[in-house]
């Protein structure tokens, strides 16, 4: 239990990064867990070229998990292309958690990088495959 | 078995718990395995579904091995015995939810099924634009979604009756949407989401009054309180078996013989016919009319022994028992600092379901922690998303209480909300 819920984690909880709303912004993308319903936003604003992530920021209400998710995800985006972030690998997220995520709370984990997904692709992506992550 | 020891015998000395829920473990096999933090499992989910006692465990086994043939078909000795039992199980059921003929029971898979078969069957015959059905906010899912696809397929109206703060109908609502003249009342007998039981009898007078039938989804009180749809007075009842100790993949559905008798077939191939020309064809009688291809043979036949383990304690026990899980529960949880209790506190209005909120915890967060302290729990939104809508939260974490439970599961609860709030403090 200590394990999943590190301090690590809990101060992400607590103190999110990168938590609020561009405005302007130059893409926008939103997404729910369905296990709960726990939406999560994202906007973004590229570089005058379009090609890099500029700024981010998240939005919504969620757990402890999708919540230092998103705060540690966002952390990982300023500066990188949007084909770096289209080529992410969930797994890598999940690594950076650095805490066991069950399948129980895998959606949670990976909320934000759904949103993410949506967002530098164009719309709505599947989740990604349980045995492809874990 | 447990049970025997469980139940006070003779006069004068029935408890205030109605039994020893924890007596009663030794007879479901669920709790011989602790839970993963190697203390006893302490099972508070049985709203989602009831573990099984052994008796209907190998009454499935016992199907499978010595009166299993399909039914209604064999002319042989095997096949007759399965049809006679399958048949026994529906005489059995009828009886158990106060259905005045077995020919009203009709075997489906789920509450959730019986739903749709109305919606499907009745919903389509009777349902026309314009045409007004009439839920409430505090429905599952399963009396929701159905009615929607109906509303948009004839171009009726869906409305729902609005709840109160503290979870129950709001009957002043109810009365303004009945004036308007629905065809049909769909609601709970108890809110799977709040714990809420509602006044089935006088909201179906007023339906009645109104010129409306009423569907009641009672998957969530057939397997804690006496039930009568006789009594009651409703029109539809929809049940499942994995709710009330038996096993999954059957369910039912109760209906008044005459509607039943008008309704067009829902699902149509074999066994519901009575003769089947290149042409045309000639349903079968009801319920058979409505219960195409092979059904649940074994299930129904184990669905008596989870039947004849309820009547053996005796549903106005089992209810006497989770009403006084409730108010232990409701005190202790009410003790607790940053805590929100969902649903009326009146132990009249209010089942064995608690939802509540832990401030500042996530109920997935909530409910991870119980899991580490060996508590099972559902957390989320219950297959109930306009419940948490009307109260502006994402989900709830629900503890629900069956026959096994005890006292001691209420210590173990409160215990694992205290180290999730520790926990989350510091």
């Amino acid at each position: 239990m200590d394990n999943l819920y590190r301090d690590f984690i809990l101060e992400h909880y607590r103190n999110p990064h990168n938590k609020g709303l561009l405005e302007p912004h130059d893409l926008h993308f939103a997404d729910s867990n369905p296990t709960c319903g726990d939406e999560l936003s994202m906007t973004f604003v590229l570089d005058s070229a379009g090609e890099h992530i500029a700024d981010v920021a998240f939005d919504g209400r969620g757990c402890a998990i999708s919540q230092a998710s998103a705060s540690i995800l966002t952390d990982e985006l300023r500066g990188m292309s949007l084909d770096e972030a289209r080529e992410m690998d969930p797994k890598d997220l999940l690594e950076g958690l650095g805490v066991p995520i069950g399948p129980a709370r895998l959606k949670c984990a990976l909320l934000s990088y759904k949103v993410l997904q949506g967002a530098v692709r164009g719309g709505e992506t599947a989740w990604p495959e349980e045995a492809d992550v874990v | 078995m447990a049970l025997q020891q469980a139940v006070p015998q003779g006069r004068g000395t029935r408890s205030l718990e109605g039994f020893d829920g924890a007596a009663l473990r030794a007879d479901f096999p669920i709790f011989d395995t602790p839970a993963a933090n190697g203390e006893r499992l302490v099972y508070l989910d049985s709203a989602a579904s009831a573990p099984k006692p052994r008796s209907v465990i190998e009454a499935l086994a016992d199907a499978y091995a010595h009166h299993y043939a399909n039914v209604h078909r064999g002319i042989y000795a095997l096949s007759e015995d399965a049809t006679r039992r399958y048949e026994e199980a529906r005489r059995r059921l009828a009886a158990f939810v106060g259905a005045p003929s077995k020919r009203e029971i009709v075997f489906v898979r789920n509450a959730t099924e019986a739903i749709n078969l109305v919606a499907y069957s009745w919903g389509r015959a009777n349902i026309q634009a314009g045409d007004l059905i009439l839920s409430t906010e505090m429905e599952h899912h399963a009396n929701i979604v159905p009615w929607q696809q109906l509303a948009i397929e004839k171009g009726a109206r869906l409305e729902y009756v609005d709840i109160t703060e503290d979870g129950r109908l709001d009957r002043d609502d109810l009365a303004r949407r009945l004036a308007r003249g629905p065809k049909l009342v769909a609601i709970a007998h108890v809110s799977n989401a709040l714990g809420t039981i509602n006044p089935v009898a006088e909201i179906t007078r007023q339906a009645h009054d109104a010129g409306a039938l009423v569907l009641l989804d009672a998957a969530q009180s057939v397997p804690h309180m006496p039930v009568s749809f006789a009594e009651l007075g409703v029109d539809f009842g929809a049940l499942s078996g994995h709710k009330m100790l038996g096993p999954s993949g059957i369910g039912a559905l109760w209906a008044r013989r005459e509607l039943l008798d008008a309704m067009p077939p829902f699902l149509t191939g074999g066994s519901m016919i009575s003769r089947v020309t290149l042409e045309g064809t000639e349903w079968a009688e009801v319920p058979w009319k409505f219960e195409a291809g092979t059904p649940a043979i074994a299930e129904a036949q184990a669905l008596v022994a989870a039947i004849d383990y309820l009547e053996a304690l005796g549903m106005d026990r089992v209810r006497q028992h989770e009403r006084f899980l409730f108010e232990r529960a409701w005190a202790a949880l009410s003790a607790i600092d940053g805590l929100r209790l969902l649903g009326p506190s009146d132990p009249d209005q209010h089942a064995g379901v608690i939802s509540f909120l832990v401030e500042d915890i996530h109920p997935h967060d909530v409910a991870t922690v119980f899991d580490a302290e060996g508590i099972a729990v559902r957390a989320g939104h219950h297959c109930a998303q306009p419940v948490m809508l009307h109260y502006d939260i994402p989900a709830t974490t629900r503890a629900s209480f069956y026959l096994f439970n005890a006292p001691d599961d209420i210590e173990r609860l409160t215990d694992a909300i205290r180290a999730a709030q520790r926990l989350f403090a510091r």
